[in-house]
């Protein structure tokens, strides 16, 4: 069986900063995984709705305008709702340290800050995908 | 005799006609990977929705160049059949890096809906899921005519496919959808992007999209003379059998303000009603699911192949290059040893 | 043997003496280059100028092409304006902050508006929550504006505001305020930034398709002409080009390329050059290589000069000068080891200064963690204040020029940046080549090439991924109040009820008729804007029969 690693990788909230979330989509291409990009302003809704038509196995959402404490979370209530809270969800973009114990107790598995090299986050993906 | 279905393929199955969106995905997911389960489920799923006759949806391919608005076309489409009260399945091919075996798959960022459906939340009419060519070099996943038929049987009534036109990907396109649209645009500057002569054959209907740039004209004129060359050379055979040969329609139209989507959906009516009364439907279907079988069964053969006998196709491939052999007679070797 | 030949006998002599010290010798790394990945030779003689006139391809400060410098003297005779970007929170948190940076001697404001605010949505609606206030003041209708200019008088400030998409709104805010203040809209300065084509490239901010967000911003430039004759109409920002990881050159190319489509649709709308052309203003990005971003600037000047004149057939002298603000890269401010970023912004400030800017933002070392704080706001003013009367650069216009490499660089961005216009008219201008992905692809294709060479170590980050110290979490960053958005909400269902409906709706009405024909949007847009129309509502009515840009894939 050729199982591929499945992303999605979603801009939550306002901010058309996506220079980010677009370099990470490449490497992760480049290692092998396929990349759904959903582009700029995705609702919470549009976004779990997408990760669960996708199937995929990972959630990678960068967000630049300070929205994360509200948004990270109102995505993983509705991932909890549609049963796939199995999803890795990581986090990305300019979300300040002291926000991260939150976000973490909220199930996002890591919050990657300014300047992480793409290659710390695909290895993280790597390790810690739940295999089906 | 048909295998039974597993209780987990029945169960999974129920789950689907449930409306249950992630089991769906799930199925399709399996399929791409080639994992037996998926088959049983897809097999009890299409046993249960044939059971009460639902295997009737009308299956639209999209292609054409890059960039052409295939995606913005399929995203007014989806509309346009949610207003008819259809479901709407849509699966959106892109090729994978011939590199690293990964892809970004963009489509869905033009055919996401914000606005919501009936329940208040998202439109729960509308499935969109993405998928990656997987090494078929620019044709498409193996999962693409399997998961247009898990598509099909969940219940929504029309299932559009949209795969980029390079490559092989047009002869698959034909294959698995009861109607191919060929979208075309208004080059820029003096390349004219006409379709490739050779897969104008596949093309029920043409979309000239862009059409609010200039030479749409012009690019309308040329498909249609290219259509009329080649129904003068159908003519003797239509004539023979007692008709004459319909031209395709040509349309145009502006994908990102809706012109012409209207024209476009009658267009696709008047061919899906044809089809069904006609009775081609069937036997356009059952000729795509037997090219199907036959490349399932060729890539079975080599798969066996390649098991039973390691290394003896690159043997005789050295020995027809060496001039101790013909290729005729390599096939023939190969074949018995399937054969074994 | 004349001088160059004696030069060039000379530097081939040079040459050779190095090459074949090099085994011994050997050089840090096989190859150099710039910021921008453009090779740097060995050497920079006089050679590398030739066939170059100096009146032609350099001349005078304040003469065309413009290469030194807009204005004769620079510096000598006034100073950049500094110009720190600022605003978060409520109009009244803002307010408070824009006299304090007055108060340090800041000559101009700058306006941040918040992204509901940018996108033309009330700060009530749905996706606006979680998002008001953060990255700016939230500006729902002309009661806010009010309070965020309450104790300014506007015919006393410059003032700047990056709104694009609905700057016609934020500019009628703005004269309505003035209006209050018994100020004539004549007597106003300031800029919008006005600059829909480099949202949809590179930032994101946009609400209406292309071509009616083009119509918004020619009814802006023929309003400004008639009505506010000192307001530029708007900044056409290379900036979040260079933001979202473009080399110096397209930075500078695709900016150009964006000011050619503004000429354009306002030419065709019926304007003459010469009439909005002088009230163009520009905005770029300032990296850390000095040279070449110095280089970039004076190229810009000179292309733009040839443009205007020779493609657009200005002969307005206003029209053929490239005024420019310049802010500090962002983009290359490090999470890790943040006091180090006041270097950098050091650096780049200098490129502004010797490139020639007319105004500076600098950034605070802590913008990549998050909403800079007080103190480092001030030091961010400081640093350009330190440049402007400390180090000497300001003392002389355009010091650089006459360095060979400076010189050479200058033609190179140049060079490069004319090919990328050549194939951006090719494609169909600007507007096409935006609809294409194509710009947005050569862009993503230059941030992903830096950003593997940044983790190979090929390009050395101090702090980053060379001279790393372990480190424990910043503190005493700035954080905006969650509750600003209950507040404005609130705010908002009050004004609701305290205006008067039926003016409102009226003024709505004439938003709609405008838009639906060919008239000029301003007038209806102050309308409404006095009426207390709010933001959300002006722009919905406009939403209603423009429509809504929606981006596609281009990767
Ligand atoms: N002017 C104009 N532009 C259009 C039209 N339809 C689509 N576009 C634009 O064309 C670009 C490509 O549209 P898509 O729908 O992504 O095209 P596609 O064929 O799906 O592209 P790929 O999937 O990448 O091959 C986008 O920028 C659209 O906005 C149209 O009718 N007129
Ligand atoms: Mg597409």
């Amino acid at each position: 069986m050729d199982r591929k690693i499945r992303v999605l990788v979603a801009k939550p909230g306002l901010d058309g900063h996506d220079r980010g979330a677009k370099v990470v989509a490449r490497a992760m291409r480049d290692a092998g995984m396929e990349v759904i990009y959903t582009g700029l302003r995705q609702t919470p809704e549009q976004i779990v709705q997408a990760a669960v038509q996708e199937d995929v196995d990972v959630l990678a959402m960068s967000i630049l305008s300070g929205a994360h404490n509200h948004l990270f979370p109102r995505v993983m209530e509705l991932l909890a709702d549609k049963g796939a809270s199995d999803v890795l969800v990581v986090g990305g973009g300019v979300i300040p340290e002291d926000d991260i114990p939150f976000l973490e107790s909220k199930g996002i598995a890591a919050v990657f800050g300014p300047g992480t090299p793409t290659s710390a986050t695909i290895e993280f993906i790597k390790a810690n995908v739940k295999r089906r | 005799m048909p295998a039974k279905a597993l209780p987990s393929a029945l169960e999974a199955a129920a789950s689907i006609l449930r409306g249950d969106e992630r089991a769906l995905a799930r199925l399709i997911t399996g399929l791409e990977d080639g994992d037996p389960a998926a088959a049983g489920t897809l097999r009890a799923l299409r046993g249960g929705s044939a059971a009460v006759g639902q295997l009737t949806a009308q299956v639209v391919g999209v292609t054409g160049p890059p960039g052409s608005g295939k995606s913005t076309l399929v995203d007014k489409l989806i509309s346009a059949y949610r207003a008819k009260g259809l479901r709407v399945g849509v699966l959106a091919v892109d090729p994978s890096s011939p590199f690293s075996g990964g892809a970004i798959l963009g489509d869905r960022i033009r055919m996401q809906r914000a606005e919501a459906g009936p329940g208040g939340g998202l439109d729960p009419g509308v499935f969109i899921r993405s998928l990656a060519s997987r090494g078929r070099l620019g044709g498409l996943s193996r999962a693409t005519a399997q998961s247009a038929r898990a598509l099909e049987a969940a219940g929504y009534g029309v299932v559009i496919v949209e795969t980029v036109g390079i490559g092989q990907s047009e002869i698959d396109i034909a294959r698995l959808a009861d109607t191919v649209v060929l979208v075309s645009m208004p080059g820029s500057g003096d390349d004219i992007q006409v379709i490739k002569a050779g897969v104008m054959e596949i093309g029920d209907v043409f979309v000239v999209n862009k059409a609010d740039r200039e030479g749409s004209d012009r690019v309308v004129r040329e498909i249609r003379a290219m259509l009329e060359t080649g129904a003068t050379l159908r003519q003797d055979l239509a004539l023979r059998q007692g008709g004459a040969a319909e031209l395709q329609p040509v349309l145009k139209t502006v994908a990102e303000t809706g012109e012409g989507l209207p024209e476009l959906v009658l267009a696709l009516d008047a061919r899906w009603a044809k089809l069904n009364a006609s009775g081609e439907l069937a036997s356009r279907r059952a000729r795509g699911a037997a090219a199907e079988a036959r490349s399932l069964l060729a890539e079975r053969a080599l798969a066996e192949l390649a098991l039973l006998e390691p290394g003896l196709e690159e043997g005789l491939a050295m020995e027809i290059v060496r001039g101790e052999r013909e290729v005729a007679e390599a096939a023939e070797i190969l074949f018995s040893a399937i054969r074994k | 043997m004349g001088d160059t030949d004696k030069l060039r006998a000379s530097v081939e002599a040079w040459r050779a003496g190095v090459d074949k010290s090099l085994a011994k010798h050997p050089e840090r790394k096989a190859s150099f280059e710039t910021g921008s990945d453009a090779p740097v030779e060995r050497l920079y003689t006089p050679l590398d100028l030739e066939g170059e006139g100096y009146a032609e391809a350099i001349g005078l400060p304040g003469e065309f092409p413009y290469t030194r410098g807009v204005q004769a003297t620079m510096y000598r005779g006034r100073l950049w304006t500094m110009r720190q970007y600022a605003g978060f929170g409520t109009a009244e948190e803002s307010n408070e902050r824009y006299k304090y940076l007055l108060a340090q001697g800041q000559t101009g404001l700058s306006i941040a508006f918040d992204l509901p605010t940018q996108i033309g949505y009330d700060s009530d609606h749905p996706l606006s929550a979680g998002e008001v206030g953060k990255v700016g003041v939230a500006v729902d209708s002309l009661v806010d504006m009010e309070v965020l200019f309450a104790g300014i008088p506007l015919d006393k400030v410059s003032t700047s505001m990056t709104i694009n998409a609905p700057a016609a709104v934020l500019l009628a805010m703005y004269v309505a305020v003035a209006e209050k203040q018994g100020v004539s809209p004549s007597a106003l300065e300031g800029t919008i930034q006005n600059d829909i084509l480099k949202e949809y490239i590179a930032r994101g901010t946009y609400i209406f398709p292309p071509a009616p967000s083009m119509r918004l911003i020619t009814d802006v430039f023929a309003y400004c002409a008639r009505s506010v004759p000192n307001w530029n109409t708007i900044s056409i920002s290379g900036y979040h080009i260079r933001e979202a990881g473009s080399t110096a050159s397209q930075e500078v190319a695709f900016t150009l390329a964006d000011g050619i489509a503004y000429v354009d649709a306002a030419v065709k709308a019926g304007l003459d050059v010469d009439d909005f052309a002088p009230r163009l203003s520009f905005f770029f990005n300032a990296h850390n290589d000095l040279f070449e971003e110095a280089a970039k600037f004076r190229a810009a000047r000179r292309m733009w000069a040839h443009i205007m004149r020779e493609r657009f057939g200005a002969v307005n002298p206003k029209s053929w000068m490239l005024r420019f603000h310049t802010q500090t890269a962002g983009s290359t401010l490090t999470a890790q080891q943040p006091d180090n970023n006041v270097v950098r912004v050091t650096l780049q400030a200098l490129a502004a200064a010797l490139g020639g800017t007319q105004s500076l933002h600098t950034n605070s070392r802590d913008e990549a963690l998050a909403l800079p704080t007080e103190a480092s706001v001030r030091i961010a003013l400081r640093t350009q204040q330190i440049i402007a009367y400390e180090s000497g650069v300001a003392e002389t216009p355009d010091p650089l020029a006459g360095s060979y490499y400076v010189e050479s660089l200058t033609d190179r961005v140049e060079k490069e940046a004319l090919a990328y216009l050549a194939r951006i008219d090719e494609l169909g201008g600007a507007v096409r080549a935006i609809e294409e992905g194509y710009v947005q692809r050569e862009i993503q294709d230059a941030a992903y090439a830096y950003q593997k060479k940044i983790e190979s170590g090929e390009r050395v980050v101090v702090g980053l991924n060379k001279f790393q110290v372990p480190e424990g979490r910043p503190t005493g960053l700035l954080k905006v109040d969650p509750s600003v958005g209950e507040r404005q909400a609130a705010a908002l269902r009050a004004l609701r009820l305290r205006r008067d409906g039926a003016r409102v709706a009226a003024a709505l009405r004439g938003v709609d008729a405008a838009a639906r024909g060919d008239a000029n949007m301003m007038p209806p847009i102050l309308e409404a804007v006095r009426a207390y129309a709010t933001l959300g509502e002006i722009c919905d009515a406009m939403r209603a029969v423009f429509g809504e840009y929606r981006p596609g894939s281009t990767f």
